[in-house]
């Protein structure tokens, strides 16, 4: 396996906790990993991202100026990221935030009213984790009861979170294992 | 231990604990404040000290003084703080004190930003401070390596009672990247050091010192510690080879966040039908430039590449001499080149 994946949105979204998830994922999958933060003189509202690569081999570079997957959480993402993914990859498009559709036709959309399924779920701050959930639905590159698992012990400290992240990845996935 | 995702710059904090280190003086600089974050949370809870100093020139002969005392100590900061550090490294040069400074680069000069650069190999490995010294440099390029060599750095630097750099750069420090701590120092357990100020209780003072007045004393001193270096230079060379069994078409020279992303252009290039290999220095000071001759004679062309505009470039040649024709592609103030970039300059220069 070899993916590179960029998580994109506003700072605040929570794009660094679900791309810190993805790749701790991969990592007990048995694979090296790379999670890179865009770090620099950032501001609360600004944009973030963080990039994440996934592979079996020993990875050379941590950064990709061509990804196999997109999850843009805002439009400025999107509107950042969508030339650069390769062709046939995946675009998680949060359509609570993003109001077009993705110009390309050679990669595969998956659309998910991430904020609203994320209330259904019982948290607006939750709405990372249904696009987290439904990236890994349409791509099938990480078990989902994995990703759970490694859930619950990040938010260890605060099971009340616990449920309604399970319920919102879940959801998430569904809804892209659809797409 | 099992494997942990971390943080570079507390990955290094974590391995600093591990070798045994109870004491850190620092003040804060982006891209490392992980670092001086991770140490303050840390420290106490092994019964260490962390000390935010009022500022980096204190740090440094905070530094003077706790590692004359003999205990395990270190600093982190990033080029302009390191800068400021220079007076003090001189002097533990001088006196010959083990302290470890960790320098996570970023683009100069002067306070210039806070993104991934190496624009500091001259000032780590051609001295920094004033007087006739060197300093061990290791640079890592994975946050696991990073780990490691910090772990040596502490034992490197009490061998030779020398300064020991851990060359990084805001990519190592920043990323995330699976880690384990291959050992545990404890550092009640360290071998005991004979030359430390520790109260001259039933035996005759030691003295911490870098002051020679009589230049007969200081010319005697210099050439001490010239062995010293000459010492490392035969014992401390490290350096990995990347796909250079039998002969190549090019060879990549570059170090820390740069070979990494010249062994994805090393992949990539296979696919071009180019054979392509890397000579990654781990060690900068001393720098392996036998090894590196031994290397280049298996290669048609070489390519040096830096975060930098060519520093240690100046290395490269010098040990491969005239007639050899050197390529070089750096990227600066920041920027860092995609493997793309690599594999377009090898194309251009095998054409």
């Amino acid at each position: 396996m070899y993916k590179e994946i960029i998580l994109a949105g506003f700072g605040g979204q929570g794009v660094l906790l679900i791309g810190k998830l993805l790749a701790y994922s991969g990592m007990k999958m048995g694979n090296d990993v790379t999670w890179m933060p865009a770090y620099g003189p950032e501001m609360r509202g600004g944009t973030c991202n963080c990039t994440v690569v996934i592979s079996d081999k020993p990875i050379g570079s941590p950064m990709s100026k061509h990804p196999h997957g997109l999850i843009a959480l805002n439009l400025p993402s999107l509107d950042k990221f969508e030339d650069t993914v390769k062709k046939d990859g995946v675009i998680v498009v949060n359509t609570s935030l993003i109001n077009r559709k993705v110009k390309r036709s050679d990669v595969k959309s998956v659309e998910v009213a991430a904020n609203e399924v994320a209330i259904e779920c019982g948290s607006a701050k939750a709405a990372n984790m249904v696009a987290l959930g439904a990236y890994l639905g349409a791509t099938q590159i990480i078990d989902l009861e994995l990703v759970k698992n490694i859930l619950s012990e990040t938010f260890a400290s605060k099971p009340k979170l616990i449920e309604v992240n399970h319920k919102a990845l879940t959801r998430g996935y569904e809804l892209g294992k659809g797409a | 231990m099992a494997k942990k995702l971390m943080k570079g710059c507390e990955a290094i904090g974590e391995a600093a604990i591990q070798a045994g280190c109870r004491l850190f003086f620092g003040y804060p600089i982006t891209p490392q404040n992980e670092i001086p974050e991770y140490m303050s949370a840390r420290l106490p809870q092994v019964g260490g000290m962390f000390v935010q100093a009022e500022s980096e020139v204190s740090a440094s002969n905070m530094l003077y003084g706790a590692a004359g005392a003999g205990c395990r100590c270190f600093t982190s900061s990033s080029s302009p703080g390191i800068s400021l550090m220079q007076e003090g490294i001189s002097y533990i040069a001088g006196a010959e004190l083990p302290v470890v400074f960790v320098n996570i680069m970023r683009g100069g000069p002067g306070l210039g930003g806070i993104l991934p650069s190496q624009s500091d190999y001259f000032q780590a490995t051609k001295g920094g401070g004033h007087g006739d010294f060197r300093c061990l440099v290791l640079a890592p390029s994975t946050v696991q390596e990073a780990a490691d060599l910090v772990q040596l750095a502490f034992d490197l630097a009490d061998k030779y009672r020398n300064p020991v750099y851990v060359l990084g750069d805001g990519l190592i420090g920043q990323m995330m990247e699976p880690v384990e701590f291959k050992r545990t120092v404890n550092p009640e357990e360290l071998p005991e050091k004979e030359w430390a100020t520790t109260g001259a209780k039933g035996r005759k003072p030691n003295i911490i010192n870098s002051l020679y007045l009589d230049p007969e004393d200081l010319e005697k001193h210099n050439w001490k510690l010239k062995k010293k270096y000459e010492e490392m230079e035969k014992n401390e060379k490290r350096w990995e080879e990347f796909n250079l069994e039998g002969n190549r078409d090019i060879l990549f020279v570059a170090y820390g966040t740069v070979a990494r992303i010249a062994k994805t252009a090393i992949e990539d290039l296979k696919s071009k039908g180019i054979n392509a290999g890397l000579f990654r220095p781990i060690t900068l000071y001393p720098f392996p430039g036998e090894e590196l001759v031994k290397a280049a004679t298996k290669c048609k062309k070489i390519l040096v590449s830096e975060l930098s505009t060519g520093q240690m470039l100046e290395d490269v040649k010098y040990h491969l001499g005239k007639e050899r024709e050197v390529a070089f592609y750096g990227r600066v103030g920041g920027m860092v080149m995609t493997p793309e970039e690599l594999v377009d300059e090898a194309v251009k220069l095998l054409k």
